[in-house]
């Protein structure tokens, strides 16, 4: 168990994956602009990490058994883009409630890399199927927390400094994301 | 698009709409590959091919792919491309390939790729999408060249990996770091916007009112003396 509680930490902290790793930037930097919209879809890409890599991770062990393993990108991609619109199709009829508050993030979530990597990241590393979704759910919880950490900072920038005209939009959350990230890697040597 | 010259269309993609500084799409493989000019040039490479082949193919099959299926269809077109760059580069260069890593197979979720098909191919000619793909590619490797180019330099005091500035200065890690990633990207994004702007609008936002010390300012004559106000 202290072993799934360490995997689940170190994704969180010291491989946060949008300020550590950079993977899942643009939306970061896109749908961080208020409070709710940044629950929703860091609550929306947990859900679906862990879903894909349940459902990526065997197949990738039925590719390798028939030897085409090469094919992992092409397989993948079109493996998640099609759960993606399924939940989305199931949500709809079934999760009223849910679908009105995650909904709007699901078509975008295909073409996040943070999806993608992880499913991939899971099977470079070599996890078992149970570290693997550990992984994953780890790896979405660290998005959902920098997610609601910057929504917090961006709330206060827009509201309440002056910035000059050329920082102004995405520079400045650029520039907050490097400071974010300069306090992430104090974390860095917890696991060593 | 019509009237649009075929030069434009190519020089589009370099400073007018940028893909990572303008459009602000395909942020991922920016901020990790440009660790170094030699890997950012090879992400830049890669991308602009694949770029480039998916533009031609969805341009051809423009007219035969249906407008509800098209995301998925594009999706599998790009992904064969970036298939066969991933083995490319893991055939003839496999210290590229291990030095971007995961980021190789996540060309497939590039959104200059899939924003580019959505935006331009899915509506112009195949000449026309080529030269769009050509421009696009080009302008995404010089910026990660440049950034590349000032991390290398301030992060390891090399360039290309030939010692420059190392020799009269001790070099600062960060920048090759996240940190130093984000910084240097939202550094030259920021000069990029000064030069692209009408510099005579720039201090228009400024004044007593949207002052963050107006409280504690009495009466704007500190900015004044500046010539911050008029």
């Amino acid at each position: 168990m202290a072993k799934y509680v360490t995997i689940i930490i170190s994704m969180v902290l010291v491989s946060n994956y949008p300020l550590a790793q950079f993977l899942g930037i643009c939306p970061f930097l896109g749908v961080s602009k208020d409070m709710d919209s940044a629950k929703g879809m860091g609550m929306a890409v947990t859900f679906v990490m862990v879903l894909a890599t349940a459902v990526t991770w065997p197949i990738q062990q039925i590719l390798n058994s028939q030897g085409i393993g090469y094919l992992q990108t092409v397989v993948f991609i079109l493996v998640i883009a099609a759960l993606v619109q399924l939940i989305e199709m199931f949500m709809k009829k079934n999760m009223v409630g849910l679908y009105k508050s995650l909904g709007v993030f699901l078509p975008l979530i295909t073409t996040n890399c943070a999806v993608l990597g992880v499913c991939i990241s899971n099977i470079d590393s070599g996890l078992n199927y149970p570290e693997s979704l550990f992984n994953a759910f780890g790896a979405g919880i660290g998005f959902l927390f920098a997610m609601v950490l910057m929504a917090g900072v961006r709330g206060k920038l827009v509201d309440q400094s002056r910035i000059p005209k050329s920082w102004q939009g995405v520079p400045i959350v650029l520039l907050t994301a490097a400071i974010m990230a300069l306090s992430f890697m104090g974390f860095g040597g917890m696991f060593s | 698009m019509e009237n649009k010259s075929k030069l434009s269309i190519l020089t589009n993609g370099l400073i007018k709409e940028n893909p990572v500084l303008v459009l602000v799409l395909g942020t991922c493989p920016t901020l990790a590959t440009s660790t170094s000019v030699v890997n950012g040039f090879g992400m830049g490479v890669s991308a602009t091919a694949v770029l480039i082949c998916s533009n031609i193919v969805i341009s051809l099959l423009r007219k035969v792919i249906p407008d509800n299926v098209r995301i998925p269809c594009y999706i599998t077109v790009i992904a064969g491309f970036v298939t066969i760059v991933q083995l490319i580069v893991k055939a003839f260069a496999p210290a590229l390939d291990k030095s971007l890593g995961l980021y190789l197979p996540l060309i497939v979720v590039n959104c200059i790729i899939l924003g580019r098909a959505e935006m331009f191919a899915n509506k112009n000619s195949v000449i026309d999408s080529a030269l769009d793909g050509i421009g696009m590619g080009i302008g995404f490797t010089i910026t990660l060249v440049v950034m590349g180019s000032l991390r290398e330099l301030i992060g390891a005091g090399t360039w290309c990996g030939v010692p420059v500035l190392s020799r009269i200065m001790p070099s600062m890690s960060i920048m090759t770091l996240v940190p130093g990633g984000f910084a240097v990207y939202a550094i030259v994004m920021a000069f990029v916007h000064y030069i692209t702007t009408d510099k005579s609008t720039i201090r228009d936002s400024f004044g007593c009112s949207d002052c963050a010390m107006q409280d504690d300012c009495v009466d704007g004559s500190g900015c004044a003396s500046k010539g911050e106000v008029a």
